[in-house]
């Protein structure tokens, strides 16, 4: 499945546009990130990219498809969304928040039957919170939340996830947790996955490509390791940065370390 | 996972059970007390039943209780399940039937009816033809460029209740206190007096389409206490399932406040209490609702007329038994979860 934005721009109400000529585009089993500063429009780009928010000009396709044409259903079949993990007004279990995930497979007034049950009790074995079945959601740290919420995303059975900042709230071991399953989903499964994130050296460690939004609505996208370096880093985020390579049992790490805000901002 | 199931339909079988016991009860209580045995001999083809029933027992059964027993069930079921689809669509554990002003606007044409002297049918009609009204010029004020959030919604539907609210106060100014408002007072406190078989077969049928709508979406109303975009990423056409749970709620309460007057407290009690019992998943809060809210109807009901010579009017016994019966529970269980 090749998902592509072709020329986005978006703007809210009346205002000018806050994205401007946005491409990119995710092939098989390859992980975007997208980074910006706070404000500058990532998860209106992800609402965008999902149609939740409709863009000014440009579209988003699915091999070839434009997303607005395509059946809801058949849409939310192909990609799963995890949003920032924030509690309903009703606390669910584990096992029932999970199961909602096999909604866009059932009909309006369909009822998830045996085979959604096994197909959602799997997703949550799948990465490794068999441990929260029959627990509440709002009796479980934030970091399960978010993995409650992969698992639900992967109860569809999606080709695509999109994330929007999985990772932010979370100490330093959940992060890598998160991390860890975004890549082994990519690996084993074959299943690629958009991310939101603030943080350039979690995209440096597991994307292929990256999207980079600046404040003045322009963007750079391409390969992760091109992109993600400390002159686009600098325009977009207005520090001074250093990315420093280092081996550890000759195993490459890249750290990225904001040294001071830029002159001019 | 078996073990569930079996917990389950325990559950089901013993709600179902109460219930029916509930009524055969009810229908024994009042002036007129009348054995269980005899009731079913009652019900019971001729051909089955075991012994010849007294003909005065016979008409008190068909004529009064049967039909009271049957709308108190409906009634408190219809009240309790619209309640529940209402706190999922709108997200919120404080939502009633009425919060979309449906019961004011069905009030309004009631008290209306009232004043202009129709007959109890004109009355019932006219007041299920103002609550639906209501709710269309509710979801009408709401859409802004053809999009209505669930804020603008709730805002415009208080807006409206309160509207209706005054409207009704003024006719109650301006009513004769001789006849007229008693009447209205008494209406608007609610009671289920006077029912019989017509009024059933007029309201009863949208009360069951609703409870039967809201029934079959009962797991999709899970997705839509969640955030919107969250509910339409999960593949749910929130639209559509929004409008039509607020037409089948809508058509609920209109016919239960056009046959039996208002009655509050069923519509936030009963879901919360099954809340309490069975956790927060529609798929067994819409069922049980029902089941609690029939029986707590039936129970409320029968108290009403028989506990004086007077009837009690439903709302104050709905209040009165229903506050401290929450609030045990509340404390029992530290609230929903």
């Amino acid at each position: 499945m090749k998902f592509e934005v072709v020329d986005g721009c978006f703007g809210y109400a009346n205002g000018k546009n806050i994205l401007n000529h946005i491409n990119c585009c995710v092939e098989e089993k390859e992980i975007l990130s997208i980074l910006g500063s706070n404000g500058v429009g990532k998860t209106t780009l992800l609402k965008c990219t999902l149609g939740l928010l409709k863009w000014r000009s440009g579209m988003t396709q699915i091999d070839g498809k434009n997303v607005q044409e395509m059946k809801h259903s058949e849409l939310w079949r192909n990609i799963g969304y995890v949003p920032q993990a924030k509690l309903s007004a009703f606390a669910y279990t584990v096992d029932e928040m999970v199961l909602l995930g096999r909604n866009s497979h059932l009909g309006m007034l369909e009822q998830p039957g045996k085979k959604d049950k096994e197909i959602a009790s799997k997703c949550i074995d799948r990465i490794g919170i068999g441990y929260l079945k029959g627990k509440l959601c709002s009796k479980i740290s934030g970091g399960e939340l978010q993995m409650v919420l992969i698992a639900r995303a992967l109860a569809a059975e999606p080709k695509l996830m999109i994330l929007d900042e999985p990772e932010s709230n979370l100490d330093f071991k959940n992060q890598l947790i998160v991390l860890e399953t975004i890549k082994s989903l990519r690996d084993e499964e074959g299943i690629s996955s958009i991310v939101n994130t603030h943080y350039p050296e979690h995209a440096i460690s597991i994307s292929d490509k990256a999207l980079i939004l600046n404040r003045d609505g322009s963007s750079v996208f391409g390969a992760a390791h091109s992109s993600i370096i400390e002159e686009n880093l600098e325009k977009a985020f207005g520090v001074n940065v250093k990315i420093q390579d280092f081996y550890h049992r000759e195993k490459k790490y890249t750290c990225v370390l904001p040294l001071s805000i830029a002159s001019g901002n | 996972m078996k073990n569930n199931i079996l917990k389950q339909s325990v559950w089901v079988i013993g709600i179902a059970v109460t219930l029916v016991a509930t009524m055969l009860l009810a229908m024994g209580i009042g002036r007129y007390s009348i054995s269980v045995g005899q009731i079913i001999n009652t019900l019971l083809p001729a051909g089955i039943a075991l012994e010849e029933v007294d003909e005065n027992v016979r008409t008190v059964i068909y004529n009064i209780r049967l039909p009271r027993v049957l709308l108190a069930a409906m009634a408190g079921g219809g009240l309790a399940v619209s309640g529940a689809a209402f706190q999922s669509l709108f997200s919120n554990p404080l939502a009633t039937p009425d919060t979309l002003g449906v019961a004011t606007g069905a009030s309004f044409g009631a008290t209306m009816g009232i004043m202009l002297g129709f007959g109890s049918l004109g009355i019932q009609s006219f007041a299920f033809l103002t609550g639906i009204a209501c709710v269309a010029l509710v979801y009408f004020i709401s859409r802004v460029k053809g999009e209505s959030s669930m804020m603008m919604i709730i805002l415009s539907g208080m807006v409206i209740s309160s509207l209706f609210e005054a409207m009704v106060s003024l006719f109650k100014y301006v009513a004769d206190p001789q006849d007229t408002l008693p009447e209205i007072t008494f209406w608007l406190m609610g009671s289920l007096s006077g029912v019989g078989f017509d009024d059933l077969m007029l309201g009863c049928p949208f009360i069951i389409i609703g409870m039967v709508i809201i029934f079959m979406l009962r797991w999709k109303l899970n997705t839509l206490s969640l955030h919107e975009d969250e509910a339409k990423s999960l593949g749910v056409n929130v639209k559509v399932i929004r409008m039509l749970t607020i037409i089948a709620s809508a058509m609920i309460t209109a016919s239960v406040v056009s046959l039996c007057g208002k009655i509050g407290w069923i519509g936030l009690l009963i879901p919360h209490v099954s809340r309490m019992l069975f956790g927060n998943n529609n798929k067994s809060i819409v069922p049980a609702s029902i089941g609690l809210g029939a029986i707590f109807m039936v129970i409320i009901d029968t108290i009403a007329r028989s506990a004086t010579a007077a009837e009690i009017p439903i709302s104050i016994l709905t209040a009165v038994i229903g506050a401290p019966f929450f609030i045990i529970l509340l404390r029992k269980t530290g609230g929903i979860r």
